[in-house]
This record gives C-alpha cells, structure tokens and sequence, in this order.
C-alpha cells in the first residue's frame, strides 16, 4: 500500500476543504477502499477521515414521514432502525442480503454509494482497465465477461455497480444531499452514479472535494411498505455479489396496481430504475401477465456484452418474481436468507 | 504528523504510536500488541478470520485502518476467557467440534459473540447460518459452528435468565 496522510478534519467545511487537493479521498469505514489500496488499485495521497463528522450518524423522519440518512450511518444500523425497516422493508432486505454481518456492522450509507465496481480486471492491476487507467483498454471484452454489464455499457466498460442498497432506493426516489465547494446541493440518486460511456474512469457526477452528507427517502415510499421485496441472485447462498437483483413495489387498489416501482441491481453500472416497465403496470391487475410483459419492457434495450445473454432472461423472470414477492405482500420480518431465491413465492423455503 | 492512538484491549488501556497511518487494527493486534490469536487469512475482507469486537460490534479487523479507530474498545479471542474459565461460546465450539484445523476459529467465536449480542438470530439454525456466512472454514465444520452457536446461545439466554431471576 503506499503511504498517505491522514487528516481529521472537524467540520464538514474543514472535510470539503481537505478533500478538494488532487490526489485527497474521503474515509469513512474503509471497507471497500482499503481493500482497494491494498491491491494498489486506489492509491489516494490523503486520506481525510469523516467517521466522527458531527451530525452524519443520524437517522432522522421528517415532518412529513420521510426519512433522512445520515452518511456515516451503519448498514446494520439502518437495517434493523425498525421505523425505518417498517416504511422501507425492501431497502432493509437489500441492506441485509448484502456482504456479511461484520461488513455491515463498519460499512456506512454515503460509503455504499460510492463503492467501485468488483469486475476482476478493474482489481488486476495487471490487467487493461479503463476505469483504473484511462485509454489503457477493456480486457473483460474478451475476457471472462459473463456477469458483467447487458444494460447502458459502452465499448470502453462493461463493469456493473455492485451496490445492493441503492436498487430499492433509487426506486424510492431517494435523493444524495452533497456538500462540495460551492455548497450544498441535491441530487437525485437516479443521476448520481454516470454510465460508463468514454468516461469510465469518473463513477458518479461528484467533483473534486464533493461530501455525501445525507440520503433522504421521500414520504411517498411509505406507500409501497405493504408490498415491496428485494430479490438477489447470487453464486452462492449468502455473502455475495448479485449476479442479478430487482427491488419491487406495489402500491395496489383492490386488487388493480395504482403504482409500481422497479428497479434492477447488477445489470448496468448504476442501480437501473425501469420506469418504462413501471408505466406498463398502472392500472393493470396485479398477476404474472402484466408482470412478465412489465419484465419485457425493462429489459427491451438490453444486450450481452460478452457470454452473458442469460443475464438478460434471468433479469427478466427476476423482475417477474420480485413483482410476484411484491403482490404477495411484505412478511412481517425479513426473511432468513434475506431476498434470496431460495424462498418461494409462498414464503416456504427451498434450500436445504 | 506524527500519530498517537489510544485503545482498550481487552479491558487493558493500551497507547501505541503510529508513525505510518497505513496500520490496520490487524497488524496492530498482531505485530505491535503481540495478540497473535486475531488471524490473518485473505486481508481483504473475505474470510472473516480477523473478526474482532470493536466497541462490542463485530468487525472486519484487516479492513478497519487503526488511526480512525482511536479511542476504541476492542475484544479479541484473548479476552473472552476470565480467570481461565472459557466464555461459554468457546466451550460450544469445543463441545460440537466447530473446528478442525483451527486457523478460523478465533474469528469464528468473536463472529459468534457478535451474533449472538446482535439478537437477531435467536434459535433458528438458518439465521445462524446466515449471520455466520461471513466466516469462512475450509475445513467445512459448519455443521458443528452451527450447533455450537445454538448451544452458546441457549446457555447465555439461561444464564440470562437465572441472573434476572
């Protein structure tokens, strides 16, 4: 690892102020980007540490019902805050199908918005990355490509986002709170993360010095408490990537869908909100014909960017299977494997 | 800048200084504390060998940079035990052989400590099995982790309740 300095700044204004030199990055837990400086992948010159920022670790509802994120708030402590579990279940499902419990326990909200892709050749130093190295090439092209991108990637990336928080909460309409050189700033989480394009190297829109302070859910999610699920595939049971993921929700009138929500997770390089697909299912009645046709309208613009064609199926009969979660309704308590789909629609579990 | 960092382990008040803030709470357990139980496996987050307890929540030590944990509590495998009678989940790996090589263990226990302070797994084997998926064995005890967390957890649930009693 090369060596950095260190700096604690006191304010969110001294935080800003340190990060904004080249070469500075934000710490806060240190679970992705230690990782990252470990392998020599990110090789910031100073680290400035925000974990004791005053007033980021909160979790605090509005007058209105909805519910702001502090950035340094802890993934487990946001998944088991149980007003907020209540009204967002599906972003506690999410929250709690993702990495370990020691992970959860350290990694923190602003910190998962800003995790790197896992595509192997963005962590093999070795390897030609454009978004490790600018201009240096694509080696997942021709390379073992069959979990990467089938939605918005480009000739110079094909790597997907690995969050699993940020597919419910871009469904929900959640909105980044920014602190950066010319102040304050909202953004919603939709337009935070970019596309690959011939930019590669830049995840998000935030500039140099650019502080996530906050992420805030709007009321209007609450409505979809009652019917709403994350569902994750993944290669193995537990503590692992999503191969492919949907967060779903329902807002229903006897027994007609009002309103819905879809979102993908491991498809494109930013959490994938399909409102196309949402637009097909207002007004329809809540069952697997409108489901599957919703499914194909999300998937209509995709395409494999290597031996991962399936990946477009899959996303498909995932989003046909988290509506179908979703219409079923909300269990009392997120399941013990947590958005997995090893539990059928019935809520009885097929692993053993 | 020179780094001075100050730290509870294992009950003992511990000041180190750290002249390069690359350190992690590994390596600094393992090579300045000399708290060798804390293992090193993949020190990448993977394999959960280094799980700690820092200020009672389990942790990933290998990813935690020493510096930003100033002031901290930490527990490692070392201080479960008092007076040389084994906390009761070291007992229940022991019991329902949770281990064969070992080099996992100390990491499995604290992640167990963990758990069962978290309360979210009570009973249910498959929770169990879940909330430990961050601990891996390549020895493949699982069965007897399982069992063993099942155990400890009964045990502390009736020690909780003949303490309130």
């Amino acid at each position: 690892m090369k060596t950095f300095d260190y700096v604690r700044p006191a304010s969110v204004a001294e935080a800003v102020a340190a990060a904004a030199a080249p070469g500075a990055a934000f710490l806060a837990a240190g679970t992705n980007l230690l990782d990252l400086m470990k392998g020599g992948i990110a090789r910031p010159d100073r680290l400035v540490d925000v974990t004791r920022l005053p007033g980021l670790d909160r979790i605090e509802r509005s007058h209105d019902g909805g519910f702001r994120i502090g950035a340094t708030v802890r993934n487990a402590d946001l998944a088991h805050d149980a007003a907020f579990a209540r009204a967002c279940p599906a972003v506690a499902e999410a929250l709690l199908s993702g990495a370990s419990a020691q992970l959860r326990n350290a990694a923190t909200t602003g910190g998962n918005l800003l995790q790197r892709t896992r595509c192997p050749y963005f962590y093999d130093t070795a390897s030609a990355c454009n978004k490790r190295e600018p201009g240096s090439g694509c080696d997942a092209r021709e390379g073992e490509n069959r979990l990467h991108a089938v939605l918005g990637w480009s000739d110079s990336c094909i790597a997907t986002n690995p969050s699993d928080l940020c597919v419910p909460l871009v469904a929900l309409d959640a909105i980044v709170e920014i602190e950066g050189r010319a102040g304050r700033r909202e953004i919603p989480l939709e337009a935070f993360h970019r596309l690959p394009g011939d930019a590669p190297e830049r995840d998000s829109v935030l500039e140099p010095g650019d502080l996530i302070v906050a992420v805030r859910v709007p009321a209007e999610a609450a409505a979809f408490a009652g019917h709403a699920r994350y569902l994750k595939v993944r290669e193995r049971t537990s503590y692992a990537f999503a191969v492919v993921s949907a967060a779903a929700g329902l807002r229903l009138e006897g027994g007609r869908i009002a309103e819905a929500r879809i979102a993908l997770g491991g498809v494109a390089l930013k959490p994938w909100r399909a409102r196309e697909a949402e637009a097909t299912l207002a007004g329809a009645p809540a069952g697997p014909e409108a489901f599957r046709r919703a499914a194909d309208v999300a998937l209509a613009e995709a395409r494999p960017s290597g031996d991962n064609a399936f990946k477009i199926e899959l996303a498909r009969r995932i989003v046909v299977r988290a509506l179908t979660l979703a219409a079923a309704g909300t269990p009392d308590r997120v399941a013990a494997l947590p958005a997995s789909a090893f539990a059928a629609s019935t809520g009885a579990t097929l692993h053993v | 800048m020179s780094l001075t960092a100050t730290f509870t382990v294992n009950g003992v008040r511990r000041q180190v200084d750290l002249p390069d803030p690359r350190v992690t709470l590994l390596d600094l357990l393992r090579e300045r504390l000399d708290l060798t139980g804390t293992k090193k496996g993949c020190d990448r987050g993977q394999c959960g060998a280094c799980t700690i307890l820092v200020n009672g929540r389990r942790t990933n030590a290998c990813l935690a940079l020493a510096i930003s944990h100033d002031g901290a509590e930490i527990t490692t495998i070392e201080g479960l035990a008092t007076d040389g009678v084994l906390h009761p989940v070291q007992e229940a790996f022991i019991a329902h052989d949770g281990f064969q090589c070992g080099f996992c263990t100390p990491g499995q226990i604290m992640s167990a400590v963990g758990l069962i302070a978290e309360g979210q797994a009570g009973m249910d084997p498959e929770r169990v099995r879940e909330g430990m998926s961050g601990n891996l064995c390549r020895c493949g005890a699982y069965a007897g982790i399982t069992e063993a967390v099942l155990d400890a957890q009964a045990r502390l649930d009736a020690q909780d309740r003949s303490q309130a009693a």
